[in-house]
């Protein structure tokens, strides 16, 4: 005999095995339906390879693995792909997940599959592969890819491979009968498994003592081969895979490692056979035996079932009686999860389908106060101290829950089954563990967060800084320029201009930051608005700081033209503060007005001839500079609005210029230029109408038109303008054209970016992955329109 | 001298009493010199205990300039991304008393939403955001990178055609856990449902 | 659907609060039985009365802190601080004095702390401390056990009139100094001197004191078998008593500390050891903690007997160990499977 280690704990509930062991496995057979789950294991959720309406084959591969840690899913039986949707799954929280429904046919055809002749002769990454593609996860609970755990590193020499047997868990018999029906599979596994990890010292078939058939069908089977069965004292929970370890060999698996890290792969007897039938005949994963048990099932019993079997299917052919059954649990007592909707399948980790009557295991009392009588201590597998997490656990005690090694808990459900208070301690662990998680993802993301703050934080104020020296260098070349011209006449104009920007500099250096405006709004949101001000007083406030608005624009825009004119490389950031400054001059404008019209309808202004609430504004701005807009003579009126036509055209043509240079360097301010030209050009085009207006009502119509018509700019602006005009006039088969041209250029741009991005293994490339998926989207809908037209 | 001290027991406990306070005084400050706590700032400490959402709802232009805000005395219960959670771990860094949110209600996690559809592409969005969580260029549509979005709600009303909503995180499969059980030991006797036993 | 929706496990053991307080309960019965064979009817009706004022106190409590009192009443611990403080007061105590332990364990030491699991102190034996300090007198009066005078021991009419009030003076006729006592007060005579002087030294730990300890230690190994609690704590208490009284029994001279059976069976040694310091809310929580926990009990109750002021030490020395539990718990929390101990200690603040 050799030497039995014992683990800390553990508890001796009710076992309720021999229900289930009364007649052998029965095929559970074909339903109409079957569900299979894209995500039944641990890792990346497969994904799909089949159509809707497919005609499938028996042991096809129906949607692949994603990744390394993932497993592909197969057809159970022949039959017509039904639906790719959401469908329930078994899990815990009774949410739905994506699955592909298959309507069996009933023929169960196989797909042509072949076994290996000679596994010895093959290489441990091809034998490994073959078990990928089988999709082997494993069978005993928890479903982690087989293909994973098998592609051990040389450099960690395994020395014991480990076959659990155990099934300590009450009531399940899977595993039991599958050694009494089937231990010569399971040794084939073994072999199989021995020849791929290659243990340099032993091979061992971890079983209870209370399954004294299954030794023995084990022992004859494995006679000869090398193989040792390990029978040790039936206790909850030896089967969990770090307590087999200890009893089997006194290693412990460090928290946080592998059972690779002390030597050891761990494997369940269910994942072997089914190793067994994937190398030797080429069968994948497409059945697994399941105890269907519990007293409200009339007969208890194990099935070999297509996995992706509605539960509701099986417990039909069991004699169910729901009015008695007041949970159904898959998995086992202690560790299985309750299912509300007997729709959901089997999966490959579906060892068991308990339906227990109420007196069976009845509904938990209420809990009671912890008494610290430590039996929870007592009974855990891990050593913890199950009474001082409950506490730690109720009070967030997050930090002492680590200490305590909260994360070394593997939820076996000792604890609670011997607490006297009858306190549900896995629920608050789990809970816990849950919340410290996020805790800690909330912790990175605002840790990012604030980087991204800070980061464009310091951006914005270098670009302010930017724009501040390059304002002062403005500033200076103003003023000698001011000096050079004080001698002529016309200069005074200017002078005035310059002084009344100068004035307004001060005001205008607060940033007109959209996020510090965001801010204050939510600011005062907060505060609920500022303290009541009487409509008078908001009138005249408002009135006033439209006034002053006005005045700023003004002298923002000629300041504008000045720079233009001289090429200074400031008067984009000049034109950034006009389009500002008529953003805040509009919005007051309209605050104003909605004010005005609230207090007093007959107040109300007129609805400007103008729908540009701006424009409205700029024309009264240019009113209000020119002295009382009936004092002017119509002689000034005239030249003063050519001036302006002038320096408006002017200003345009220069932003055009900056546009089309932008555009050949693919700047990215693209968007802004052509914004100011359009906004420059709308200008031109209120200024125009209302010099023309003028003019007409002088007679003096063409004297004004003969005036801009040799004018250079102009001439661009009306290439400009036929340009538009042509694209209005095109038909709606060259649009599309053209938006199927720049959806193209534009794809073709993010699958470069994309690439960049996945070669410097940048995460944005699922979000790049996304928006590229989001243009094919567009390009295909587009391409259909053209084909329509 | 000494034997005037020694004559009168008053004198002496007096003498006695100040030369231990001199000596403890000077161990005292000797033992702040030495053992002084080289910590960050209380205000570096504050700032990693906020959410980082720099939604300002709490008054401040972000969560450093409140972090601040706080170290020289303003109120901890400002900050409504945060909620309990956070005004209970400042009240424990502080020392102070925990006081109920100041705000209507706590912020529900959630992020923004572009309704790209609708997205005519000026960039507001953009200048607004605080952690530059969204993504686009002019005249195209923009989008929210939603793992880098904090859901400060920022970007919403800069919006022009009103396309960006927030839309609250949901529970997926991957989130989803259990609840801690109500303590039933708690209850009182109004709810007895639970308490026949 | 209809289908419960709960955590796992599903499962649950035959343990539960109740049955573990009925269980003590039952174990207290050898005890109580030699109790009342050796010195009458007196302690029994003490547990009577103790346990009618706590429930009652109990159910004022509930019904002030608004919970639901039948489901608190049927956790049966409240009877036990009962049982426990009746047992340890002296027998045929008066009402008020019963009554005031009672109110003082269950309001004070109890309910004001949350109820039960939330308590720091041993109800019981805070209460025994309270009283034993505010009325000397009455908690040092301990009767004559059979056998050691003329009269009849205090049968159970009897024992109600006392404890109500009714002819107290005939019971202080039948007091005695208990062995402890004895022991105490001696300073001359050499331990077998000792023996033969008082008649209710008995054979080692005083006429009835032996098998009332007897009877305790029954009831203990009986709850140890039933596993309602960890055999560490009281074995280690017992341990560590045993080995002071043999380090200063000196060979039973006049400056004797006692042998270490007389300190074993004499006073509230197996009561305290099996009921007391096993008392799960207020003990250490780790089996390691536990031993650490019994031991220094056990070493406390001997410095407490031989050197302190008071005869026994029992309920002194649980209260001063209930103060240093949560230090102790801090220090001995169990290796976690897959952790060295070093790496978890040095990962604690
Ligand atoms: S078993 Fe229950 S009552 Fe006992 S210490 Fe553990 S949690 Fe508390
Ligand atoms: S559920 Fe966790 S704490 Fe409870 S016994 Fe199991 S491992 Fe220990
Ligand atoms: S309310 Fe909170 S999250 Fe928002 S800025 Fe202030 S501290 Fe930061
Ligand atoms: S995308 Fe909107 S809600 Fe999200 S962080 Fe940026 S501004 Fe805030």
């Amino acid at each position: 005999m050799r030497k039995i280690w014992d683990i800390h704990g553990g508890i001796h509930p009710a076992e309720n095995k021999h229900q289930s062991l009364l007649k052998p496995i029965e095929n559970a057979g074909i339903p109409a339906q079957l569900i299979l789950p894209l995500a039944q294991h641990i890792g990346a959720p497969a994904s799909p390879i089949v159509n809707v309406g497919e005609r499938v084959l028996k042991g096809q591969m129906i949607a692949e693995a994603k990744g390394f840690v993932s497993a592909p899913v197969h057809a159970p039986t022949s039959g017509t792909i039904a639906a790719i949707e959401s469908r329930v799954i078994p899990h815990p929280s009774g949410m739905s997940a994506n699955c592909i429904v298959i309507d069996t046919d009933g023929k169960d055809e196989w797909i042509d599959h072949h076994g290996v002749e000679d596994y010895s002769a093959l290489s441990k990454l091809d034998l490994v592969d073959r078990i990928r593609q089988a999709g082997i996860a494993g069978m005993g609970g928890a479903g982690f890819p087989a293909a994973v755990k098998l592609s051990t590193r040389d450099d960690k020499p395994i020395e014991t491979l480990i076959l659990n047997g155990t099934e300590c868990e009450p009531y399940i018999t899977a595993d039991d009968i599958l050694m009494r029906e089937r231990a010569a599979e399971i040794i084939a596994g073994a072999e199989i498994l021995r020849h791929i990890i290659k243990p340099n010292k032993e091979t061992l078939i971890g079983v209870e003592d209370n399954k004294p058939e299954g030794i023995a069908a084990l022992k004859k089977a494995a006679e000869g081969t090398g193989i040792e069965i390990v029978v040790f004292p039936t206790k909850y929970p030896s089967g969990g895979e770090k307590q087999l370890i200890q009893i089997l060999t006194g290693k412990e698996v460090p928290s946080g490692g592998l059972p690779s890290d002390v030597g050891i792969v761990c494997q369940n007897i269910g994942t072997a056979t089914a190793i067994y039938r994937a190398i030797q005949f080429g069968e994948p994963l497409i059945s697994r035996i399941t105890t269907v048990t519990g007293e409200a099932c009339g007969q208890a019993q194990n099935y070999e079932v297509l996995l992706g079997t509605p539960v509701q299917y099986l417990l039909d052919k069991s004699g169910f009686d729901k009015e008695n059954c007041i949970r159904l649990i898959m998995g086992g007592p202690m560790m299985g999860y309750t299912l509300q909707d007997t729709a959901v399948p089997v999966v490959k980790t579906s060892n068991c389908i308990l339906a227990p009557t109420v007196a069976e295991l009845p509904p938990p009392p209420p809990a009671q106060a912890c008494i610290r009588c430590g039996m929870c201590a007592e009974a855990c597998p891990v050593s913890l101290l199950p009474q001082q997490m409950y506490w730690f656990s109720r009070a967030q005690e997050h930090e002492k829950l680590e200490n305590h090694q909260l994360f070394d808990c593997i939820e076996c459900g000792a604890c609670s089954y011997v607490c006297p208070s009858n306190i549900t301690l896995v629920q608050y662990y789990r809970a816990s563990k849950a919340e410290i998680r996020q805790a800690q993802q909330d912790k990175i993301k605002a840790e990012r967060s604030k980087e991204r703050f800070e980061a464009r934080t310091a951006r914005l104020e270098q670009e302010e800084a930017e724009k501040e020296a390059k304002r002062a260098a403005r500033m200076a070349a103003a003023k000698a320029k001011a000096a050079a011209a004080a001698n002529a006449p016309e200069a005074s104009k200017a002078d005035i201009i310059q002084a009344a920007l100068e004035r307004s500099k001060a005001k205008k250096a607060e940033p007109a930051d959209p996020a510090q405006a965001a801010i204050a709004r939510a600011q005062a949101k907060r505060d609920g608005g500022a303290e009541e001000e009487s409509p008078q007083e908001k009138t005249e406030r408002l009135q006033k700081l439209l006034a002053s608005a006005e005045k700023r624009l003004v002298a923002a825009k000629e300041k504008l033209a000045l720079a233009q004119e001289q090429q200074s490389d400031n008067a984009d950031a000049f034109a950034t503060a006009v389009s500002k400054t008529e953003e805040k001059l509009s919005a007051i404008q309209k605050e104003l007005s909605e004010h005005q019209a609230s207090q007093a309808p007959a107040k109300t202004e007129p609805a400007g001839e103008s729908t540009d609430p701006a424009q409205a504004a700029i024309a009264r701005a240019l009113a209000k500079r020119a002295g009382a807009g009936a004092d002017e003579s119509a002689e000034d009126k005239t030249t003063r609005l050519q001036n302006v036509v002038a320096t408006t055209e002017k200003r345009l043509a220069a932003a055009q210029q900056k546009l089309a240079l932008a555009q050949e360097q693919n700047d990215a301010n693209v968007g802004a230029f052509a914004t100011g030209v359009e906004k420059t050009q709308a200008k031109l085009d209120a200024v125009k109408k209302e010099l023309a207006d003028h003019q007409a009502t002088l007679g003096e119509n063409a004297a004004a038109e003969q005036a801009t018509s040799d004018d250079p700019v102009q001439a661009a602006i009306e290439r400009a303008k036929a340009a538009r005009e042509a694209q209005a006039n095109m038909s709606e088969a060259d649009k599309i054209k053209q938006t199927l041209e720049s959806l193209e250029n534009r794809i073709a741009k993010s699958k470069e970016k994309l690439e960049a991005a996945r070669a410097a293994g940048d995460d944005k490339a699922e979000i790049l992955a996304d928006s590229l998926a989001k243009l094919e989207d567009k390009l295909a809908t587009a391409q259909q329109q053209l084909s329509q037209t | 001298m000494i034997e005037l001290i020694a004559q009168n027991p008053f004198l002496a406990s007096l003498l006695a009493l100040v030369g231990l306070g001199l000596v403890f005084g000077a161990l005292l400050g000797f033992a702040a010199v030495k053992f002084k706590t080289e910590g960050d700032p209380i205000a570096d400490q504050i700032e990693s205990l906020l959410p980082q959402t720099q939604c300002g709802q709490c008054g401040y232009p972000g969560c450093r300039p409140y972090a601040q805000a706080i170290a020289d005395g303003d109120d901890i219960n400002k900050c409504p991304p945060g909620g309990e959670a956070t005004i209970a771990a400042l009240a424990d860094l502080l020392g102070v008393e925990a006081k109920p949110l100041d705000a209507a209600e706590e912020a529900v996690p959630s992020v923004a939403f572009i309704r790209e559809a609708e997205c005519i592409g000026c960039t507001k969005c953009i200048q607004a955001c605080p952690v530059d969580a969204i993504l686009g260029s002019a005249k195209h549509m923009h989008t929210v990178i939603a793992s880098e979005c904090t859901g400060c709600d920022l970007c919403v009303e800069p919006c022009p055609v009103d396309c960006i909503e927030m839309r609250p995180i949901e529970t997926s499969l991957q989130t989803w856990h259990w609840e801690k059980p109500k303590p039933v030991e708690d209850l009182i006797a109004s709810d007895r449902s639970g308490a026949t036993a | 659907m209809g289908f419960l929706k709960v955590s796992s496990p599903h499962a649950h053991g035959p343990m539960s609060t109740a049955r573990v307080m009925r269980l003590v309960l039952l174990a207290t019965i050898p005890g109580l039985f030699s109790l009342t064979w050796f010195f009458g009817f007196g302690t029994l009706v003490n547990v009577l009365w103790a346990s009618i004022t706590a429930l009652a106190f109990e159910a004022l409590a509930l019904k002030l802190r608004k919970r639901p009192i039948a489901f608190y009443l049927n956790d049966y611990s409240a009877l036990v601080t009962a049982f426990l403080l009746g047992i340890a007061l002296p027998p045929g105590s008066p009402f008020w004095l019963i009554m005031i332990g009672t109110g003082f364990a269950i309001l004070i030491c109890k309910q004001l702390y949350g109820g039960m699991g939330y308590n720091p102190f041993n109800p019981a034996m805070a209460a025994y401390v309270m009283l034993l300090i505010s009325f000397p007198v009455q908690m040092t009066t301990w009767l004559a056990p059979q056998g050691s005078f003329a009269g009849d021991l205090l049968g159970p009419i009897d024992a109600l009139r006392y404890c109500f009030g009714f002819g107290r003076e005939s019971i202080d006729a039948i007091t005695m100094a208990t062995p402890l006592d004895v022991l105490k007060q001696n300073n001359s005579l050499l331990i077998e001197d000792l023996w033969q002087e008082s008649a209710q030294l008995g054979h080692f730990a005083g006429i009835g004191w032996e098998w009332a300890n007897i009877g305790f230690l029954l009831g203990g190994l009986y709850l140890l078998y039933r596993r309602v609690f960890t055999w560490h704590a009281p074995i280690s208490m017992l341990a560590s008593l045993t080995l002071l009284s043999v380090l200063f029994y000196d060979g039973g001279s006049s400056a004797s500390g006692g042998s270490p059976l007389f300190h074993l069976l004499s006073g509230g040694t197996m009561l305290g050891a099996f009921f007391i310091v096993t008392d799960p809310v207020t003990s250490a929580v780790s089996n390691r903690g536990r031993l650490i926990y019994g031991a220094l009990i056990g070493i406390l109750v001997y410095i407490i007997r031989v050197w302190g002021n008071y005869p026994d030490a029992v309920a002194f020395s649980v209260l001063l160990m209930n103060f240093a539990a949560p230090f102790i718990d801090h220090y001995t929390q169990p290796r976690t499977y897959g952790h060295k101990l070093k790496d978890q200690q040095g990962g604690k603040s």
